[in-house]
């Protein structure tokens, strides 16, 4: 059943905004601890907003070059898992470009939606 | 910052006047106590103890007597709060800008294991020592300063230091997937940069020093005049002095300056001239860089071990579950370093 307006993410962002502009300055002149502790749950909460919009095809991304690379199919879950593994033997390392390349996407895909102002 | 707890703070004025005056010979009246932010199980306090009218700023470490602690600090190998105490007190008389340690409490003193040091001046907050105008004559001295302050601590004389752990690259190797494996999360990036570390690995070190194991930013105090000391030794152990020249280097210890790899003051080279010129040992660049990669995978890798204190429900935190996505950085940072060569 569709849900009307806001979506998840117009919700997640009013969220975030109230939270930064109003009660954050209040909470910093009350207890700057639970001040600083707001601004890392608004942090989250601009994560969330992120993911749902960008999780789904990142993640569908990542399944598909991890099937390829591997030969075979599965969970993300549990390709990582393959992956991991033959990392850690050896099978597998850095001068494998198609790894590389592999790795590279994932994680700016992870970044953008974790922290997209980290360089 | 301070966190406010009525009858923890009465039951820590009364074993804190014991013990000081015990120390002092003289009743010792504890006045301003208040305690730091911190963990729950790991906690600081600042206090003043007035000794016939002499006034003393003093700083309480202490692990309350609390089930499940020393479970959590076997896992993470931090020291127990007694080796700390003489592993400062042996760093403070080789001159190595630790704290002055005065005295431990006792079980009869009813606070857990605890000792007492001496408040010093300073700030540890990297945002204000990299960004604030009363710190711009310390942020051109910093990096060379921190160079220093390692040699000297890499030069404590072994016989003067407790009983602690040897811990050469391969261990250090060995814990890190033994984490991964304990957290049962699937890491690549993590597993490709521990396999490329152990083909690279440096050999054992031929002369073990003390090892700071958290020497960084975030972890002295400074004021205008630049590092006033170094805090943190609960990851002290024996080892590769280079592992703490790479560790201070590591990208997220440089809270956003990152053109600036030592500490986010200044380059590599002022760090290691400045740890040469103080005594250290001449610097392999590519035995720092060693250490720099594995600093990096090292903190990612700690970034899931704190979310999962929180995921395990053994210390429900928002802000311990939000470092879980902080891994990532480091991922980011490893992925260039392994492939900038």
């Amino acid at each position: 059943m569709a849900q009307d307006r806001p979506t998840a993410a117009e919700l997640l962002s009013a969220i975030a905004d109230f939270l930064r502009e109003e009660a954050t300055p209040a909470l910093d002149r009350a207890d700057p601890r639970l001040g600083f502790q707001m601004r890392v749950a608004v942090n989250s909460l601009a994560i969330l907003e992120r993911e749902g919009r960008l999780g789904p095809a990142a993640d569908t991304r990542e399944q598909a070059r991890l099937a390829k690379l591997l030969g075979r199919d599965g969970t993300l879950e549990a390709l990582n898992r393959e992956l991991a593994r033959q990392l850690r033997t050896g099978e597998r390392d850095e001068r494998d470009p198609e790894l590389m390349a592999h790795l590279d996407a994932t994680t700016a895909d992870k970044i953008a939606i974790a922290n997209p102002k980290w360089r | 910052m301070t966190v406010q707890m009525g009858d923890e703070s009465d039951l820590v004025a009364t074993g804190l006047a014991a013990a000081a005056s015990r120390h002092f010979g003289a009743a010792a009246a504890i006045e301003g106590l208040r305690r730091e932010s911190g963990g729950a199980s790991r906690q600081t306090w600042s206090f003043d103890a007035v000794v016939a009218g002499d006034r003393h700023g003093l700083i309480l470490r202490r692990d309350p007597p609390i089930s499940g602690t020393k479970g959590e600090r076997e896992r993470s190998a931090a020291l127990d709060r007694s080796t700390e105490f003489a592993v400062l007190r042996a760093a403070f008389r080789a001159g190595a800008r630790a704290p002055e340690v005065l005295f431990e409490l006792t079980p009869a003193d009813g606070l857990g294991e605890a000792f007492v040091m001496r408040r010093v001046g300073g700030t540890a907050i990297a945002r204000k020592l990299l960004r604030d105008p009363p710190y711009a004559e310390a942020r051109r001295r910093i990096a060379s300063q921190l160079g220093a302050i390692l040699a000297r601590i890499h030069a404590v004389d072994r016989a003067t230091l407790p009983r602690l752990d040897r811990r050469e690259a391969a261990d250090h190797i060995a814990s890190l997937r033994a984490l991964l494996d304990t957290l049962g999360y699937a890491a690549p990036v993590f597993e490709l940069a521990l396999s490329w570390l152990d083909r690279r690995k440096p050999p054992p070190s031929a002369q073990p020093t003390l090892v700071h194991g958290d020497y960084r930013t975030g972890n002295y105090l400074a004021d205008e005049t630049g590092v006033t000391a170094i805090l943190d030794w609960e990851g002290a152990h024996l080892g590769d002095p280079v592992e703490d020249l790479g560790w201070v280097c590591v990208k997220s210890w440089r809270f956003g300056s990152i053109d600036k790899p030592a500490g986010g003051f200044g380059s590599r080279e002022e760090l290691w001239t400045a740890y040469e010129q103080a005594g250290g040992a001449k610097v392999d660049p590519a035995r720092a860089h060693w250490w720099e990669v594995f600093g990096t995978v090292r903190w990612g890798i700690i970034c899931h071990s704190q979310a999962w204190k929180h995921l395990s429900g053994s210390q429900k935190s928002m802000e311990m579950a939000s470092i879980g996505r902080r891994a990532v950085e480091t991922e980011v940072d490893l992925l260039q370093l392994l492939q900038e060569v």
